[in-house]
Protein backbone atom coordinates (compact mmCIF):
# COMPACT_ATOMS: atom_id res chain seq x y z
CA UNK A 1 0.00 0.00 0.00
CA UNK A 2 1.52 3.39 -0.68
CA UNK A 3 1.31 6.41 1.52
CA UNK A 4 -2.10 7.70 -0.11
CA UNK A 5 -3.65 4.44 -0.46
CA UNK A 6 -2.97 3.84 3.51
CA UNK A 7 -4.48 7.70 4.04
CA UNK A 8 -7.76 6.69 2.48
CA UNK A 9 -8.08 3.45 3.96
CA UNK A 10 -7.71 5.67 7.61
CA UNK A 11 -9.78 8.30 6.25
CA UNK A 12 -12.99 5.77 5.51
CA UNK A 13 -12.44 3.73 8.16
CA UNK A 14 -13.10 6.88 10.38
CA UNK A 15 -15.64 8.01 8.11
CA UNK A 16 -18.16 4.83 8.58
CA UNK A 17 -16.75 4.17 12.18
CA UNK A 18 -20.55 5.25 14.12
CA UNK A 19 -21.42 3.07 11.57
CA UNK A 20 -19.23 0.28 12.70
CA UNK A 21 -19.77 0.76 16.24
CA UNK A 22 -23.29 0.93 15.94
CA UNK A 23 -23.07 -2.74 13.78
CA UNK A 24 -20.90 -4.04 16.67
CA UNK A 25 -23.52 -2.86 18.98
CA UNK A 26 -26.82 -4.02 17.82
CA UNK A 27 -26.59 -6.03 14.93
CA UNK A 28 -23.21 -8.57 15.73
CA UNK A 29 -23.09 -8.69 19.06
CA UNK A 30 -27.09 -9.00 19.86
CA UNK A 31 -26.92 -11.66 16.91
CA UNK A 32 -24.47 -13.97 18.29
CA UNK A 33 -26.02 -13.39 22.57
CA UNK A 34 -29.64 -14.23 20.70
CA UNK A 35 -28.19 -17.31 18.99
CA UNK A 36 -26.78 -18.37 22.72
CA UNK A 37 -29.78 -17.48 24.77
CA UNK A 38 -31.92 -19.42 22.41
CA UNK A 39 -30.17 -22.03 23.77
CA UNK A 40 -30.49 -21.06 27.46
CA UNK A 41 -33.42 -21.30 29.69
CA UNK A 42 -33.10 -17.22 30.68
CA UNK A 43 -35.83 -14.90 32.07
CA UNK A 44 -33.60 -11.56 32.76
CA UNK A 45 -33.96 -11.68 36.34
CA UNK A 46 -31.99 -14.71 36.95
CA UNK A 47 -28.43 -15.61 34.87
CA UNK A 48 -29.14 -17.69 31.90
CA UNK A 49 -28.55 -21.43 31.92
CA UNK A 50 -27.61 -23.35 29.39
CA UNK A 51 -30.01 -25.82 28.05
CA UNK A 52 -28.81 -26.75 24.69
CA UNK A 53 -31.83 -27.53 21.69
CA UNK A 54 -34.26 -27.67 24.20
CA UNK A 55 -36.12 -24.70 23.48
CA UNK A 56 -36.04 -25.78 19.80
CA UNK A 57 -37.30 -29.17 21.04
CA UNK A 58 -40.14 -27.28 22.94
CA UNK A 59 -41.23 -25.30 19.95
CA UNK A 60 -41.51 -27.73 17.74
CA UNK A 61 -44.14 -29.48 19.62
CA UNK A 62 -45.84 -26.05 21.19
CA UNK A 63 -49.30 -25.97 19.25
CA UNK A 64 -49.10 -22.04 19.63
CA UNK A 65 -46.08 -21.78 18.08
CA UNK A 66 -47.36 -23.52 14.61
CA UNK A 67 -50.45 -21.58 15.40
CA UNK A 68 -48.21 -18.27 14.83
CA UNK A 69 -46.12 -19.75 12.09
CA UNK A 70 -49.63 -20.74 10.08
CA UNK A 71 -51.33 -17.72 10.26
CA UNK A 72 -47.67 -15.74 9.62
CA UNK A 73 -47.41 -17.20 6.31
CA UNK A 74 -51.04 -17.04 5.79
CA UNK A 75 -50.62 -13.43 6.08
CA UNK A 76 -47.34 -13.22 3.94
CA UNK A 77 -48.91 -15.26 0.97
CA UNK A 78 -51.96 -13.04 0.27
CA UNK A 79 -50.53 -9.85 1.67
CA UNK A 80 -47.60 -10.00 -0.47
CA UNK A 81 -49.08 -10.85 -3.99
CA UNK A 82 -52.05 -8.51 -3.31
CA UNK A 83 -50.04 -5.57 -2.35
CA UNK A 84 -47.37 -5.91 -5.31
CA UNK A 85 -50.74 -6.14 -7.49
CA UNK A 86 -52.27 -3.13 -6.19
CA UNK A 87 -49.27 -1.08 -6.10
CA UNK A 88 -48.29 -2.05 -9.81
CA UNK A 89 -51.60 -1.33 -11.11
CA UNK A 90 -51.98 2.02 -9.53
CA UNK A 91 -48.66 3.17 -10.47
CA UNK A 92 -49.47 1.54 -14.16
CA UNK A 93 -52.62 3.74 -14.19
CA UNK A 94 -50.76 6.77 -12.91
CA UNK A 95 -48.09 6.46 -15.20
CA UNK A 96 -50.73 6.33 -18.41
CA UNK A 97 -50.65 9.94 -19.62
CA UNK A 98 -53.19 11.43 -16.77
CA UNK A 99 -53.68 14.94 -16.17
CA UNK A 100 -53.72 15.20 -12.08
CA UNK A 101 -51.20 12.91 -11.35
CA UNK A 102 -49.26 14.58 -9.36
CA UNK A 103 -53.08 14.81 -6.87
CA UNK A 104 -53.79 10.99 -7.65
CA UNK A 105 -50.28 10.38 -5.84
CA UNK A 106 -50.52 12.35 -2.95
CA UNK A 107 -54.16 10.24 -2.45
CA UNK A 108 -52.21 7.00 -2.98
CA UNK A 109 -49.58 8.13 -0.96
CA UNK A 110 -51.11 9.79 2.08
CA UNK A 111 -52.61 6.92 3.64
CA UNK A 112 -48.81 5.09 3.71
CA UNK A 113 -48.28 7.93 6.65
CA UNK A 114 -50.53 6.96 9.17
CA UNK A 115 -48.49 5.84 11.91
CA UNK A 116 -49.60 2.38 12.78
CA UNK A 117 -51.49 3.04 16.05
CA UNK A 118 -53.82 5.20 14.47
CA UNK A 119 -53.74 2.50 10.88
CA UNK A 120 -54.73 -0.16 13.75
CA UNK A 121 -57.56 1.82 15.58
CA UNK A 122 -58.93 3.21 12.48
CA UNK A 123 -59.23 0.23 10.75
CA UNK A 124 -60.77 -1.13 14.08
CA UNK A 125 -63.54 0.99 13.29
CA UNK A 126 -63.96 0.65 9.39
CA UNK A 127 -64.09 -3.19 10.21
CA UNK A 128 -66.61 -2.73 12.73
CA UNK A 129 -69.47 -5.08 12.46
CA UNK A 130 -73.00 -3.15 13.28
CA UNK A 131 -71.75 0.18 12.04
CA UNK A 132 -68.32 -0.03 10.10
CA UNK A 133 -67.93 1.48 6.96
CA UNK A 134 -66.67 -1.40 5.19
CA UNK A 135 -69.87 -3.60 5.79
CA UNK A 136 -71.90 -1.09 5.40
CA UNK A 137 -70.69 -0.72 1.41
CA UNK A 138 -70.76 -4.78 1.50
CA UNK A 139 -74.54 -4.36 2.34
CA UNK A 140 -75.31 -2.84 -1.05
CA UNK A 141 -74.22 -5.60 -3.26
CA UNK A 142 -75.66 -8.30 -0.29
CA UNK A 143 -78.80 -7.43 0.15
CA UNK A 144 -79.36 -7.30 -4.03
CA UNK A 145 -78.23 -10.95 -4.15
CA UNK A 146 -80.47 -11.76 -1.37
CA UNK A 147 -83.40 -10.23 -2.68
CA UNK A 148 -82.28 -12.07 -5.71
CA UNK A 149 -81.69 -15.19 -4.36
CA UNK A 150 -84.09 -15.36 -1.39
CA UNK A 151 -80.15 -15.93 0.71
CA UNK A 152 -79.65 -14.49 3.63
CA UNK A 153 -75.76 -13.06 3.22
CA UNK A 154 -74.76 -11.19 6.04
CA UNK A 155 -71.02 -9.37 5.80
CA UNK A 156 -68.51 -10.53 8.84
CA UNK A 157 -68.12 -9.86 12.23
CA UNK A 158 -64.47 -8.99 10.90
CA UNK A 159 -62.09 -9.19 13.61
CA UNK A 160 -63.87 -10.76 16.20
CA UNK A 161 -64.46 -13.97 13.68
CA UNK A 162 -61.49 -16.03 13.52
CA UNK A 163 -62.26 -16.66 10.07
CA UNK A 164 -62.29 -13.16 8.81
CA UNK A 165 -59.57 -11.57 11.32
CA UNK A 166 -56.73 -11.92 9.08
CA UNK A 167 -58.31 -10.88 5.69
CA UNK A 168 -59.28 -7.76 7.70
CA UNK A 169 -55.11 -7.33 9.00
CA UNK A 170 -54.80 -7.82 4.84
CA UNK A 171 -57.39 -5.09 3.71
CA UNK A 172 -56.08 -2.20 6.03
CA UNK A 173 -52.13 -3.30 5.09
CA UNK A 174 -53.62 -3.27 1.79
CA UNK A 175 -54.32 0.69 1.95
CA UNK A 176 -51.03 1.48 2.92
CA UNK A 177 -49.27 0.37 0.12
CA UNK A 178 -48.61 3.98 -1.01
CA UNK A 179 -44.98 3.47 -0.41
CA UNK A 180 -44.62 0.86 -3.54
CA UNK A 181 -46.87 3.07 -5.65
CA UNK A 182 -44.39 5.38 -5.44
CA UNK A 183 -40.97 3.36 -6.08
CA UNK A 184 -43.03 1.33 -8.57
CA UNK A 185 -43.79 4.42 -10.75
CA UNK A 186 -40.46 5.72 -10.49
CA UNK A 187 -39.14 2.45 -12.25
CA UNK A 188 -41.97 2.82 -14.81
CA UNK A 189 -40.85 6.41 -15.54
CA UNK A 190 -37.48 5.11 -16.11
CA UNK A 191 -38.34 2.62 -18.69
CA UNK A 192 -37.20 3.82 -22.61
CA UNK A 193 -40.20 5.27 -24.43
CA UNK A 194 -38.07 4.47 -27.98
CA UNK A 195 -38.83 0.90 -26.67
CA UNK A 196 -42.75 1.49 -26.85
CA UNK A 197 -42.69 3.53 -29.23
CA UNK A 198 -41.26 0.57 -31.90
CA UNK A 199 -43.73 -1.85 -30.30
CA UNK A 200 -46.38 0.48 -31.11
CA UNK A 201 -45.01 0.27 -35.05
CA UNK A 202 -44.97 -3.62 -34.84
CA UNK A 203 -48.48 -2.97 -33.77
CA UNK A 204 -48.65 -3.97 -30.16
CA UNK A 205 -51.63 -4.00 -27.57
CA UNK A 206 -51.53 -2.73 -24.03
CA UNK A 207 -51.27 -6.24 -22.34
CA UNK A 208 -48.59 -6.88 -25.25
CA UNK A 209 -46.47 -3.53 -23.99
CA UNK A 210 -46.91 -4.25 -20.23
CA UNK A 211 -46.12 -7.99 -20.64
CA UNK A 212 -43.15 -7.70 -22.61
CA UNK A 213 -41.63 -4.19 -22.29
CA UNK A 214 -42.86 -2.98 -19.04
CA UNK A 215 -42.79 -5.76 -16.89
CA UNK A 216 -39.44 -7.31 -18.04
CA UNK A 217 -37.57 -3.39 -17.82
CA UNK A 218 -38.98 -2.82 -13.99
CA UNK A 219 -38.15 -6.45 -12.59
CA UNK A 220 -35.63 -5.19 -10.78
CA UNK A 221 -38.03 -2.83 -8.96
CA UNK A 222 -40.54 -5.56 -8.39
CA UNK A 223 -37.84 -7.50 -7.32
CA UNK A 224 -36.97 -4.84 -4.47
CA UNK A 225 -40.48 -4.56 -3.40
CA UNK A 226 -41.12 -8.28 -2.61
CA UNK A 227 -37.99 -7.94 -0.78
CA UNK A 228 -39.32 -5.18 1.27
CA UNK A 229 -42.55 -7.34 1.28
CA UNK A 230 -40.84 -10.31 2.48
CA UNK A 231 -39.20 -8.48 5.39
CA UNK A 232 -42.17 -6.22 6.21
CA UNK A 233 -44.95 -9.22 6.00
CA UNK A 234 -42.55 -11.62 8.40
CA UNK A 235 -42.15 -9.49 11.55
CA UNK A 236 -46.09 -7.55 11.28
CA UNK A 237 -46.51 -6.77 14.80
CA UNK A 238 -47.80 -3.27 15.50
CA UNK A 239 -50.88 -3.60 13.66
CA UNK A 240 -52.28 -6.89 14.69
CA UNK A 241 -51.71 -6.27 18.58
CA UNK A 242 -53.58 -2.96 18.81
CA UNK A 243 -56.15 -4.39 16.78
CA UNK A 244 -56.69 -6.76 18.94
CA UNK A 245 -56.18 -4.28 21.77
CA UNK A 246 -52.90 -6.16 22.73
CA UNK A 247 -53.90 -9.53 22.55
CA UNK A 248 -53.76 -12.36 19.70
CA UNK A 249 -57.19 -12.14 18.20
CA UNK A 250 -60.40 -14.74 18.28
CA UNK A 251 -59.15 -18.23 18.49
CA UNK A 252 -55.54 -17.00 18.21
CA UNK A 253 -56.58 -15.85 14.54
CA UNK A 254 -54.18 -12.34 15.32
CA UNK A 255 -51.20 -14.41 16.76
CA UNK A 256 -48.22 -13.57 14.57
CA UNK A 257 -44.49 -14.96 14.78
CA UNK A 258 -43.74 -11.46 16.48
CA UNK A 259 -46.56 -11.26 18.66
CA UNK A 260 -45.70 -14.82 20.51
CA UNK A 261 -41.89 -13.81 20.29
CA UNK A 262 -42.99 -10.47 22.41
CA UNK A 263 -45.57 -12.16 24.49
CA UNK A 264 -42.99 -15.23 25.50
CA UNK A 265 -40.02 -12.00 26.30
CA UNK A 266 -42.45 -9.13 27.76
CA UNK A 267 -45.42 -11.33 29.20
CA UNK A 268 -43.76 -14.55 30.01
CA UNK A 269 -39.95 -13.17 30.40
CA UNK A 270 -39.02 -16.95 28.75
CA UNK A 271 -36.51 -15.14 26.89
CA UNK A 272 -34.96 -17.55 25.70
CA UNK A 273 -37.63 -19.15 24.17
CA UNK A 274 -38.48 -15.62 22.50
CA UNK A 275 -35.09 -16.14 21.06
CA UNK A 276 -35.60 -19.16 19.44
CA UNK A 277 -38.62 -17.86 17.86
CA UNK A 278 -36.61 -15.40 16.47
CA UNK A 279 -34.13 -17.08 15.04
CA UNK A 280 -37.04 -19.06 13.38
CA UNK A 281 -38.36 -15.86 11.99
CA UNK A 282 -35.04 -14.68 10.88
CA UNK A 283 -34.01 -18.11 9.27
CA UNK A 284 -37.46 -17.67 7.53
CA UNK A 285 -36.80 -14.30 5.79
CA UNK A 286 -33.52 -15.32 5.07
CA UNK A 287 -34.27 -18.59 3.17
CA UNK A 288 -37.29 -16.46 1.16
CA UNK A 289 -34.96 -13.58 0.54
CA UNK A 290 -32.22 -16.26 -0.96
CA UNK A 291 -34.87 -18.04 -2.81
CA UNK A 292 -36.32 -14.64 -4.34
CA UNK A 293 -32.44 -13.81 -5.52
CA UNK A 294 -32.42 -16.72 -6.77
CA UNK A 295 -35.48 -16.72 -8.98
CA UNK A 296 -34.23 -12.85 -10.08
CA UNK A 297 -31.26 -14.44 -11.18
CA UNK A 298 -33.39 -16.20 -14.36
CA UNK A 299 -36.10 -13.53 -14.59
CA UNK A 300 -34.65 -9.98 -13.57
CA UNK A 301 -33.11 -7.98 -16.18
CA UNK A 302 -30.72 -5.45 -15.21
CA UNK A 303 -29.80 -2.77 -17.75
CA UNK A 304 -26.45 -2.74 -18.80
CA UNK A 305 -25.55 -6.37 -17.53
CA UNK B 1 -51.07 21.89 -24.00
CA UNK B 2 -52.23 21.46 -27.32
CA UNK B 3 -54.79 23.96 -28.59
CA UNK B 4 -57.24 21.52 -30.06
CA UNK B 5 -57.18 18.40 -28.04
CA UNK B 6 -58.59 15.77 -29.39
CA UNK B 7 -61.78 14.01 -27.91
CA UNK B 8 -60.69 11.42 -24.80
CA UNK B 9 -60.37 7.75 -26.43
CA UNK B 10 -62.86 5.13 -24.57
CA UNK B 11 -58.76 4.06 -22.99
CA UNK B 12 -58.07 7.22 -21.48
CA UNK B 13 -61.63 7.36 -20.21
CA UNK B 14 -61.34 3.97 -18.73
CA UNK B 15 -58.20 5.28 -16.95
CA UNK B 16 -59.64 8.15 -15.35
CA UNK B 17 -62.67 5.82 -14.20
CA UNK B 18 -60.34 3.89 -12.50
CA UNK B 19 -58.19 6.15 -10.70
CA UNK B 20 -61.02 8.22 -9.74
CA UNK B 21 -62.60 5.30 -7.99
CA UNK B 22 -59.16 3.98 -6.29
CA UNK B 23 -58.77 8.11 -4.84
CA UNK B 24 -62.13 7.94 -3.45
CA UNK B 25 -61.49 4.05 -2.12
CA UNK B 26 -58.30 5.98 -0.62
CA UNK B 27 -59.18 8.66 0.72
CA UNK B 28 -62.49 7.21 1.99
CA UNK B 29 -61.16 5.73 5.76
CA UNK B 30 -59.20 9.00 6.13
CA UNK B 31 -62.59 11.36 5.41
CA UNK B 32 -64.37 8.83 8.18
CA UNK B 33 -61.98 8.68 10.62
CA UNK B 34 -62.34 12.81 10.49
CA UNK B 35 -66.53 12.61 9.90
CA UNK B 36 -66.27 10.44 13.36
CA UNK B 37 -64.03 12.54 15.41
CA UNK B 38 -66.77 15.43 15.16
CA UNK B 39 -69.63 13.78 16.17
CA UNK B 40 -71.77 13.32 19.16
CA UNK B 41 -71.46 9.49 20.45
CA UNK B 42 -75.12 8.53 19.54
CA UNK B 43 -74.38 9.79 16.21
CA UNK B 44 -71.68 7.24 15.48
CA UNK B 45 -73.40 4.47 16.21
CA UNK B 46 -76.17 5.20 13.25
CA UNK B 47 -76.71 2.88 10.13
CA UNK B 48 -77.04 4.40 7.59
CA UNK B 49 -73.66 6.40 8.21
CA UNK B 50 -74.42 9.94 8.80
CA UNK B 51 -71.59 11.62 7.00
CA UNK B 52 -71.88 15.46 8.09
CA UNK B 53 -72.84 15.50 12.36
CA UNK B 54 -76.05 17.45 13.14
CA UNK B 55 -73.82 19.45 15.09
CA UNK B 56 -70.32 19.94 14.76
CA UNK B 57 -68.54 18.39 18.15
CA UNK B 58 -65.35 20.54 18.16
CA UNK B 59 -65.64 19.71 21.80
CA UNK B 60 -64.86 15.78 21.05
CA UNK B 61 -60.94 17.14 20.87
CA UNK B 62 -60.08 18.67 23.96
CA UNK B 63 -63.12 15.87 25.24
CA UNK B 64 -60.14 13.22 23.88
CA UNK B 65 -57.21 15.02 24.88
CA UNK B 66 -58.27 15.54 28.79
CA UNK B 67 -59.26 11.78 28.74
CA UNK B 68 -55.92 10.81 27.40
CA UNK B 69 -54.32 12.50 30.38
CA UNK B 70 -51.05 13.26 29.28
CA UNK B 71 -51.50 13.90 25.96
CA UNK B 72 -49.46 17.21 26.15
CA UNK B 73 -46.53 15.42 27.67
CA UNK B 74 -46.99 12.50 25.04
CA UNK B 75 -46.61 14.68 22.45
CA UNK B 76 -43.59 16.79 24.26
CA UNK B 77 -42.05 13.31 24.73
CA UNK B 78 -42.71 12.26 20.80
CA UNK B 79 -40.83 15.67 19.75
CA UNK B 80 -38.11 15.55 21.47
CA UNK B 81 -37.83 11.83 20.48
CA UNK B 82 -37.57 12.59 17.50
CA UNK B 83 -35.47 15.85 17.34
CA UNK B 84 -32.43 14.03 18.99
CA UNK B 85 -32.91 11.16 16.95
CA UNK B 86 -33.08 13.24 13.20
CA UNK B 87 -29.95 14.79 14.92
CA UNK B 88 -28.32 11.39 14.94
CA UNK B 89 -28.89 9.62 11.79
CA UNK B 90 -28.37 12.89 10.00
CA UNK B 91 -24.67 13.28 11.45
CA UNK B 92 -23.37 9.89 11.29
CA UNK B 93 -25.57 8.33 8.33
CA UNK B 94 -24.01 10.87 6.23
CA UNK B 95 -20.38 10.21 7.79
CA UNK B 96 -20.75 6.90 6.99
CA UNK B 97 -22.48 7.63 3.27
CA UNK B 98 -19.18 9.80 2.81
CA UNK B 99 -17.08 7.30 4.15
CA UNK B 100 -18.69 4.34 1.72
CA UNK B 101 -19.20 6.63 -1.27
CA UNK B 102 -16.37 9.72 -1.69
CA UNK B 103 -13.19 7.79 -0.50
CA UNK B 104 -11.30 4.72 -2.49
CA UNK B 105 -9.95 2.33 0.28
CA UNK B 106 -9.76 -1.46 -0.19
CA UNK B 107 -12.45 -3.94 0.68
CA UNK B 108 -15.29 -0.85 0.89
CA UNK B 109 -17.43 -2.43 -1.69
CA UNK B 110 -17.42 -5.95 0.63
CA UNK B 111 -17.90 -4.06 3.88
CA UNK B 112 -21.22 -1.94 2.16
CA UNK B 113 -22.65 -5.07 1.26
CA UNK B 114 -22.33 -6.19 5.00
CA UNK B 115 -24.00 -3.06 5.52
CA UNK B 116 -26.83 -3.86 3.04
CA UNK B 117 -26.96 -7.37 4.36
CA UNK B 118 -27.64 -6.42 7.98
CA UNK B 119 -31.61 -5.03 6.76
CA UNK B 120 -32.77 -7.87 6.32
CA UNK B 121 -32.05 -8.71 9.75
CA UNK B 122 -35.82 -8.15 12.06
CA UNK B 123 -36.26 -6.29 14.64
CA UNK B 124 -37.36 -8.84 16.95
CA UNK B 125 -34.74 -11.25 16.28
CA UNK B 126 -32.10 -8.87 18.60
CA UNK B 127 -35.04 -7.53 20.55
CA UNK B 128 -33.88 -9.55 23.77
CA UNK B 129 -30.09 -9.02 23.66
CA UNK B 130 -30.52 -5.33 23.31
CA UNK B 131 -33.27 -4.59 25.98
CA UNK B 132 -31.00 -6.89 28.05
CA UNK B 133 -27.38 -4.24 27.01
CA UNK B 134 -30.10 -1.50 27.78
CA UNK B 135 -31.32 -2.71 31.43
CA UNK B 136 -27.21 -3.40 32.38
CA UNK B 137 -26.83 0.29 31.49
CA UNK B 138 -30.00 1.44 33.77
CA UNK B 139 -31.73 2.34 30.21
CA UNK B 140 -35.15 0.93 31.02
CA UNK B 141 -37.92 3.64 31.68
CA UNK B 142 -35.64 6.22 29.82
CA UNK B 143 -35.69 7.51 26.56
CA UNK B 144 -31.81 6.92 25.40
CA UNK B 145 -32.69 3.44 24.12
CA UNK B 146 -34.55 4.92 21.40
CA UNK B 147 -32.98 7.92 20.52
CA UNK B 148 -29.24 6.92 21.36
CA UNK B 149 -28.65 4.07 18.59
CA UNK B 150 -29.73 6.56 15.88
CA UNK B 151 -26.30 8.68 16.44
CA UNK B 152 -24.69 4.95 15.13
CA UNK B 153 -25.92 5.41 11.28
CA UNK B 154 -28.80 3.10 9.74
CA UNK B 155 -28.31 0.92 7.09
CA UNK B 156 -30.85 2.21 5.19
CA UNK B 157 -30.03 5.41 5.76
CA UNK B 158 -26.32 5.34 4.55
CA UNK B 159 -27.70 3.51 1.89
CA UNK B 160 -29.87 6.59 0.39
CA UNK B 161 -27.10 9.08 1.16
CA UNK B 162 -24.79 6.96 -0.66
CA UNK B 163 -26.95 6.95 -3.75
CA UNK B 164 -27.30 10.79 -3.56
CA UNK B 165 -22.80 11.17 -2.64
CA UNK B 166 -22.48 8.84 -5.62
CA UNK B 167 -24.24 11.24 -7.61
CA UNK B 168 -22.04 14.26 -7.33
CA UNK B 169 -18.99 14.58 -9.79
CA UNK B 170 -15.58 13.03 -8.53
CA UNK B 171 -13.84 16.36 -9.68
CA UNK B 172 -14.82 18.36 -7.03
CA UNK B 173 -13.10 16.22 -4.40
CA UNK B 174 -10.03 16.39 -6.37
CA UNK B 175 -9.99 19.74 -6.81
CA UNK B 176 -10.57 20.57 -3.28
CA UNK B 177 -7.58 18.14 -2.29
CA UNK B 178 -5.21 19.47 -4.64
CA UNK B 179 -5.96 22.71 -2.44
CA UNK B 180 -4.91 20.88 0.50
CA UNK B 181 -8.23 20.57 1.88
CA UNK B 182 -8.85 17.83 4.62
CA UNK B 183 -11.26 14.87 4.05
CA UNK B 184 -13.39 16.22 6.72
CA UNK B 185 -13.11 19.67 5.16
CA UNK B 186 -14.62 18.31 1.87
CA UNK B 187 -17.24 16.14 3.50
CA UNK B 188 -18.70 19.49 5.85
CA UNK B 189 -17.70 22.36 3.01
CA UNK B 190 -18.47 20.73 -0.03
CA UNK B 191 -20.68 17.89 0.05
CA UNK B 192 -22.99 18.31 2.54
CA UNK B 193 -24.06 21.60 1.27
CA UNK B 194 -24.67 19.88 -2.37
CA UNK B 195 -26.40 17.22 -0.86
CA UNK B 196 -29.42 18.99 1.69
CA UNK B 197 -31.97 17.80 -0.24
CA UNK B 198 -31.15 14.14 0.51
CA UNK B 199 -30.04 15.09 4.19
CA UNK B 200 -33.69 16.40 4.58
CA UNK B 201 -35.38 13.17 3.07
CA UNK B 202 -33.10 11.40 5.55
CA UNK B 203 -34.07 13.89 8.32
CA UNK B 204 -38.06 13.33 7.24
CA UNK B 205 -37.99 9.46 7.52
CA UNK B 206 -36.42 9.27 10.98
CA UNK B 207 -38.96 11.55 12.33
CA UNK B 208 -41.65 9.58 10.66
CA UNK B 209 -40.42 6.79 11.84
CA UNK B 210 -39.42 7.73 15.50
CA UNK B 211 -43.00 9.30 15.41
CA UNK B 212 -44.68 6.33 14.34
CA UNK B 213 -42.47 3.90 16.55
CA UNK B 214 -44.70 1.53 18.54
CA UNK B 215 -42.72 -2.08 19.43
CA UNK B 216 -39.73 0.44 21.02
CA UNK B 217 -41.35 2.82 23.34
CA UNK B 218 -43.83 -0.06 24.33
CA UNK B 219 -40.68 -2.33 25.81
CA UNK B 220 -38.88 0.88 26.78
CA UNK B 221 -40.94 2.74 28.76
CA UNK B 222 -42.20 1.71 31.73
CA UNK B 223 -44.09 5.48 33.44
CA UNK B 224 -47.27 6.76 31.45
CA UNK B 225 -46.01 9.94 32.08
CA UNK B 226 -43.07 8.96 29.75
CA UNK B 227 -45.20 7.51 26.93
CA UNK B 228 -45.00 8.77 23.35
CA UNK B 229 -48.29 9.91 21.53
CA UNK B 230 -48.20 6.44 19.33
CA UNK B 231 -48.18 4.55 22.87
CA UNK B 232 -50.21 6.73 24.34
CA UNK B 233 -53.09 6.66 21.57
CA UNK B 234 -52.67 2.44 21.96
CA UNK B 235 -53.14 2.70 25.91
CA UNK B 236 -55.59 5.23 25.43
CA UNK B 237 -57.39 2.88 23.63
CA UNK B 238 -57.29 -0.17 25.46
CA UNK B 239 -58.51 1.59 28.26
CA UNK B 240 -61.85 3.14 26.14
CA UNK B 241 -62.64 -0.33 24.86
CA UNK B 242 -64.34 0.18 21.73
CA UNK B 243 -67.01 2.54 22.79
CA UNK B 244 -65.95 5.80 22.61
CA UNK B 245 -65.33 6.15 19.25
CA UNK B 246 -65.91 9.89 18.73
CA UNK B 247 -62.65 10.42 21.08
CA UNK B 248 -60.91 7.35 19.58
CA UNK B 249 -60.72 9.07 16.22
CA UNK B 250 -60.32 13.20 17.25
CA UNK B 251 -57.13 11.53 19.18
CA UNK B 252 -56.19 9.56 16.27
CA UNK B 253 -56.49 12.59 13.68
CA UNK B 254 -54.31 14.44 16.22
CA UNK B 255 -51.92 11.91 16.23
CA UNK B 256 -51.84 11.81 12.63
CA UNK B 257 -51.85 15.88 11.79
CA UNK B 258 -48.52 16.83 12.61
CA UNK B 259 -47.27 13.83 10.00
CA UNK B 260 -49.88 15.66 7.36
CA UNK B 261 -48.69 19.35 7.28
CA UNK B 262 -45.52 17.67 7.22
CA UNK B 263 -45.56 16.05 4.46
CA UNK B 264 -47.73 18.59 2.64
CA UNK B 265 -44.70 21.09 3.25
CA UNK B 266 -41.91 18.90 2.03
CA UNK B 267 -44.12 16.80 -0.23
CA UNK B 268 -41.55 16.67 -3.25
CA UNK B 269 -38.19 15.45 -0.97
CA UNK B 270 -40.61 12.84 0.24
CA UNK B 271 -41.71 11.33 -3.10
CA UNK B 272 -38.51 12.08 -4.29
CA UNK B 273 -36.60 9.88 -1.59
CA UNK B 274 -38.56 7.01 -1.65
CA UNK B 275 -38.50 6.67 -5.18
CA UNK B 276 -34.81 6.34 -4.74
CA UNK B 277 -34.95 3.73 -1.99
CA UNK B 278 -35.93 1.60 -4.82
CA UNK B 279 -33.53 2.47 -7.21
CA UNK B 280 -30.42 0.27 -7.54
CA UNK B 281 -27.52 1.63 -9.07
Amino acid sequence: MNPSERRNLRNGLLFISPWVIGFLTFCVYPVIKSFYLSLCDYSILSPAVFTGWQNYVELAGDEVFWTAVSNTLFFAVFAIPLGLLLSLALAVLLNANVRGRGVFRTIFFLPSLVPMVCLAVLWQWMLNGDVGLVNEALRVPLNAINSLLGSELRPPNWLSDARYAKWGLIFTMLWGVGNSVVIFLAGLQDVPVHLYESAEMDGANFPQKLWHITLPTISPVIHFNLIMGLIGSFQVFAVPYVMTGGGEGPGRSMLFLATYLYQNAFEFWNMGYACAIGFVMFVIILTLTLLANKLSERHVFYAGK
Amino acid sequence: MPANRSPISFSTLLVYVALGVAAFAFLLPLAWMVSTSLKPLNETMSVPTRWIPSTIRWENYPEAIAEMRYFWRYAANSLWICLLSVIGTVTSSALAAYGFSRIEWRGRDKVFLVLLATMMIPFPVVMVPIYGFFKELGWIGTFKPLWVPAFFASAFNVFLLRQFFLGLPRDISEAARMDGCSEFGIFVRIILPLCKPALLVVALFQFLYSWNDFLGPLIYLTDQRDFTLALGLQSFQSQSGGTAWHHLMAASTLVLLPVIVLFFFTQKSFIQGIATSGSKQ
